[in-house]
């Protein structure tokens, strides 16, 4: 229990952080990105619209703490301003209709690359110096030394254009709406599967190396030896016994590689055109729209501290010795 | 990311913190003769030095092998490779050879950059924070953990965004992003060292705090600041790269990421120029890679556990 306090002070702090941050950017920043966004949009918004904005960028007579404190209290109640590209919608509101694509692009590539990758790091390690451990791992470093933009664009061009076996772009086809029939979810898939293809190929091969070396270490320990002498089965020592307390550094890993993911989708999504918060954020840079920028980068943290805090949960569960220490 | 971040790069085991740390050497017992002839010896790490000196060279010879302004435009466009440009022309006319050769000047040169300053900030910050322990290292130690958290590439593009344009922004905000995974490895390397008898000794006989942090601790973690710098240098590089490609870099400049980011642009993908994008990308990977294997090598010859038996 009190680990996870702790371990959700540190998350809050590590929140703060970023609000502070984002408030400050925008105020220090050399130059004045806030007036060249400005200089764009004011035709076409209201005036009591202006003023809000100028406030959440710091261009009132304010002394800056109560700004601050005003804008901490603004982004604790969801609001964090109007986008500007896609005005008048709020920012939530923009944020809300896409990420759902970022989890389902990042969450389905992250729980392949983690499996398999988990699977074949036990397998590496349980017979050392054999085909699959000394082909794999260069292999994998190798695939993994490619840019994810250009593997991406490696396989849309292979897949997409020559072969014309996937789709190009976009999350699902042209004309289709969203809905809950069998041809819709075939699409969508059909779409998820080049990303989500290069985002388990670059990220594998971490995961795989990873688990390697602990189980490595794991496989020398005496209780290991002593479940061989008692003459257990191979299968059942590889995963109850070696490969269950492997596991651990894997499962710390899965919480950081959280943010990893989030980035990696960044640049996919770019290259497909996925319509997830990745894309929309570098759109939102282009078209100078830092409420949006802000409100997404927000957005992407917390769920990533959020995401760590529930994998600090699952730790205690499954470390006992964080529990009693 | 491959940026990104844990270390948007970290798929290399030294940077990886969840491997078992190798007993720090103690002076005396290994000389540093021998690492460099474990260097010198290792199979893998001949390997990747050997390209990186080819890479270095050809960035070195870019103006006598390619002379003239790479990125000026040219007559024949969308050749294929062929004798007269061996790696095509692009869309506007310009050789893709002279853009790779040039490219590699600005990527090299900010990947090693990067890579020296991310180590030596993760050094200075992981020393210190092991060394004075307490309310320091509390404070040093949440840092690490808040830019480890927090995530690399949108942390880099809102930072790209507001910083105005240029090389040294490309430099800052990477070098922002990238040294909290080596502060972390640095500190728990530090934290082992900081208990032996010969810093205790040290602290005794009188001598000032920084010199105990450089001259003592530093130099019984040579091979693991080695390892941290190679994946810092490989994390610089393809994080320029994506930064670019995305369009946030210096795109004036001509580096691997701004060949694919124009060729990205300019549709080559579309109408069927791969030869465009190729290069690039390849000579990224496999500067990544050469990094790669010799950091790999460096943890086989440092940490004996991983090294295959030899048979017989």
């Amino acid at each position: 229990m009190v680990f996870l306090l702790r371990r959700l002070g540190f998350y809050v702090i590590a929140f703060w952080a970023c609000i502070t941050l984002n408030f400050f950017l925008p105020r220090l920043m050399p130059g004045d990105p806030v007036s060249r966004m400005f200089s764009q949009v004011q035709s076409q918004m209201r005036p009591d619209q202006v003023d809000a904005l100028r406030r959440l960028f710091g261009l009132d007579d304010r002394p800056l703490w109560e700004q601050y404190i005003a804008y901490i209290g603004k982004i604790f109640r969801g609001d964090m301003g109007i986008s500007l590209s896609r005005f008048p919608s709020p920012v939530s509101e923009v944020i809300g209709s896409q990420i759902g694509w970022t989890l389902l692009l990042g969450g389905t590539s992250l729980i392949i690359a983690v499996i398999l990758g988990n699977f074949l790091g036990i397998l590496a390690a349980w017979r050392r110096g054999k085909f699959l451990d000394s082909v794999f791992p260069p292999l994998l470093i190798f695939v993994g030394s490619f840019p994810y933009f250009w593997l991406a664009m490696a396989a849309l061009y292979l897949f997409g254009i020559t072969l014309g076996w996937l789709p190009l772009s976009h999350a699902f086809s042209t004309g289709l709406s969203p809905s809950f029939s069998l041809k819709y979810i075939n699409d969508v898939a059909a779409h998820l599967i080049l990303p989500a293809l290069t985002i388990v190929l670059v990220s594998i091969g971490g995961w795989m190396l990873g688990m390697r070396n602990t189980m490595i270490a794991t496989t020398a320990e005496d209780y290991i030896t002593m479940a061989r002498a008692k003459g257990l089965r191979p299968a059942r020592i590889m995963f109850q016994y070696a490969a269950r307390n492997a596991m651990l550094p894997s499962v710390t890993s899965f919480g950081m590689s959280l943010g990893f993911v989030v980035g990696g989708a960044l640049l996919t999504e770019t290259v497909f055109a996925y319509p997830g918060i990745g894309y929309q954020l570098l759109t939102s840079v282009q078209a100078l729209d830092y409420p949006l920028t802000q409100g997404i980068f927000l957005t992407i943290t917390a769920a990533v501290l959020a995401a760590n805090f529930l994998v600090d949960i699952i730790y205690v569960r499954l470390d006992p010795r964080v529990r009693v220490s | 990311m491959s940026l990104t971040d844990s270390t948007p790069t970290a798929t290399t085991t030294a940077v990886n913190p969840t491997v078992q740390v190798p007993e720090p050497p103690v002076r005396g017992r290994v000389a540093h003769g021998g690492f460099v002839h474990g260097i010198l010896t290792n199979k893998k790490a001949l390997f990747g030095l050997a390209i990186l000196v080819v890479f270095a060279l050809l960035a070195l010879l870019a103006p006598l092998l390619a002379p003239g302004n790479p990125s000026d435009f040219g007559p024949e466009a969308s050749l294929a490779p062929s004798g007269n440009h061996l790696l095509g022309t692009t869309s506007k006319g310009q050789d893709v050879l002279a853009l790779t050769l040039w490219g590699s000047r600005s990527s090299l040169t900010v990947g090693f950059t990067v890579g020296i300053a991310a180590t030596f900030i993760g050094c200075l910050v992981g020393i210190a924070s092991a060394y004075f322990g307490k309310a320091i290292d509390e404070v040093l130690s949440l840092l690490t953990n808040i830019f480890l958290l927090i995530p690399g590439l949108p942390l880099l593009v809102v930072l790209a965004a507001f910083l105005p344009p240029g090389p040294a922004t490309v430099v800052i905000v990477l070098v922002i992003t990238g040294w909290a995974g080596s502060a972390r490895v640095l500190r728990s390397q530090a934290l082992s060292l900081r208990s032996k008898d010969f810093v205790a000794a040290a602290v005794v006989t009188g001598e000032k705090a920084w010199r105990i942090m450089f001259r003592e601790i530093l130099p019984n973690m040579a091979s693991i600041v080695m390892s941290t710098l190679l994946g810092c240098v490989i994390y610089g590089i393809g994080a320029q790269a994506g930064l670019e490609f995305l369009g946030l870099g210096d795109t004036g400049s001509v580096s691997w990421g701004t060949n694919l980011y124009w060729a990205n642009n300019d549709g080559a993908l579309m109408t069927g120029d791969w030869w465009v994008l190729l290069p690039s990308g390849v000579a990224i990977a496999v500067v990544a890679f050469a990094l790669a294997m010799i950091n790999y090598a460096v943890d086989e010859i440092t940490n004996p556990r991983l090294r295959v038996e030899k048979k017989g």
